[in-house]
């Protein structure tokens, strides 16, 4: 199969002459760094942005109101690519995954086509629509659920994502871990994601999968498999509120002075192939949030025989600095 | 309006090294290593930071802490906790002078 040769991409530093930062692209020029695929294993695959939630931090705009959901023709050329290239794991996004009709659908077509399988949920999506029936499709399928929980503190949690989420979310969670989510031995993995509350950074993973671990055993006698540790992305949502509460400047500046060279390397978009609902590519979910097709040129799903070959330049813009700061997130 | 604390003076703490540089290096070496993991977790850390913070009243001290124990995961429930334990301390360190008072009291009264 003959993969697609793509051209060196333009700089989408498309804030940069009213940016408070320097560039991305000339950041990683000063340490001699260029983003540049490596192999392609993870085929990321957003469904669609309806949620039931409008969480602060959302770099999608996500919400009740959006309409944008993958239709039946692109999920063929979706799992038409699946099939031609192996992906060791296949990752279902969203909004909230659990809202588009056809999630089952969705699942069942392929699961078959990848060793690992993961679904994000909001946990609420789920608790709010016949949750047992969502679980047992996630448990036929192995699919490894991977959860939002910002914090286990209830005023943290609902500052994020909305009043009466905490408690949504811990009934979730318990649910999942009585179907043998989370518990050793099952084989059945769950995963949470903690994004901050707030405009700063988020704690060391290890410590923070820690304290995590300790408090929601202790307080709801609630286990899980692993944490991951995100910052906020400056996109949607997100960056409005930054802007409206005066935290834009300061947050873009602390993402830049955090840049770290060492994890350029481990960066999630060098192995990711994102396509979103209506089956065109982008190098990662936050590209696709800004509409910055995968290296820059709108290519659509169903034109790829094969991934993108390794060494193939990844479009970066300002919001990459989030993913860089620090040890990096993945 | 002019003011004395500028938010903007905090990234320019380090400039304090411009003269006697080598004073500078010990102090922020020594800090460095004061605030790394030790037997306390660094989250451990920069709570007492934040309470010491609140109890010397410096305003350059208070913004940084407040971002570092955010970002150490604390939560805002945790800082105020320690808020008050800076204030039970310094309420109590002037009220049991009080016993002070009482024994002269004592002394001097019928």
């Amino acid at each position: 199969m003959k993969a697609r040769q793509l051209p060196e991409v333009a700089d989408h530093s498309v804030e940069q002459e009213t940016s408070p930062v320097e560039s991305f692209r000339r950041t990683l020029f000063k340490h001699g760094l260029r983003l540049e695929r490596g192999q392609t294993t993870t085929l990321q695959i957003n469904v669609g942005l309806l949620c039931n939630q409008v969480c602060k931090h959302c770099h999608l705009d996500a919400g009740p109101t959006r309409t944008e959901l993958m239709d039946k023709k692109t999920l063929d050329e979706v799992v038409g690519f699946a099939q031609r290239v192996s992906f060791d794991i296949i990752d279902i996004t969203g909004g909230a995954p659990e809202l588009h009709p056809g999630l089952f659908t969705i699942i069942e077509r392929l699961a078959p086509l990848t060793p690992k399988l993961m679904v994000r949920s909001n946990l609420s999506a789920m608790e709010e629509n016949d949750p047992d029936r969502f679980i047992d499709l996630f448990r036929t399928h192995k699919a490894v659920v991977v959860v939002s929980l910002p914090s286990p503190n209830p005023g943290q949690l609902e500052s994020q994502r909305g009043k009466g989420i905490f408690e949504k979310s811990i009934n979730a969670l318990k649910r999942l871990n009585a179907a043998g989510y989370g518990k050793e031995g099952t084989g059945l993995e769950l995963d949470l994601v903690s994004n901050p509350p707030g405009a700063f950074l988020p704690p060391e993973q290890a410590q923070a999968e820690k304290r995590f671990r300790v408090l929601l055993r202790n307080k709801w006698n609630i286990v899980f498999n692993n944490l991951f540790t995100f910052a906020n992305v400056p996109l949607g949502r997100f960056r409005q509120w930054l802007e409206t509460s005066g935290n834009l400047q300061n947050y873009l500046e602390r993402l830049a002075s955090s840049f770290n060279p060492c994890v350029v390397d481990g960066l999630m978009c060098r192995t990711l192939l994102s396509v979103a609902w209506d089956g065109y590519l982008y190098d990662c979910d936050f590209n696709l949030a800004k509409g910055i097709y995968m290296s820059g040129r709108k290519i659509h799903v169903s034109e790829m025989e094969a991934p993108p070959e390794p060494g193939t330049p990844i479009a970066v813009a300002d919001h990459c600095y989030t993913c860089a700061a620090g040890s990096g997130f993945t | 309006m002019d003011t004395y604390y500028k938010p903007e003076d905090l990234p320019k703490f380090e400039e304090i090294g411009k003269e006697a540089p080598e004073l500078a290096k010990k102090f922020f070496d020594y800090y460095g290593a004061v605030f790394t993991e030790g037997e306390l977790t660094e989250r451990e850390k920069a709570l007492i930071g934040l309470a010491v913070a609140h109890t010397v009243q410096c305003p350059y001290c208070i913004d940084a802490f407040t971002q570092t124990c955010l970002e150490k995961g604390s939560t805002p429930g945790e800082m105020t906790e320690a808020v008050h334990v800076v204030t039970a301390i310094r309420g109590g360190a002037s009220l049991v002078h009080g016993v002070q008072m009482r024994n002269l009291i004592e002394k001097l009264s019928m």
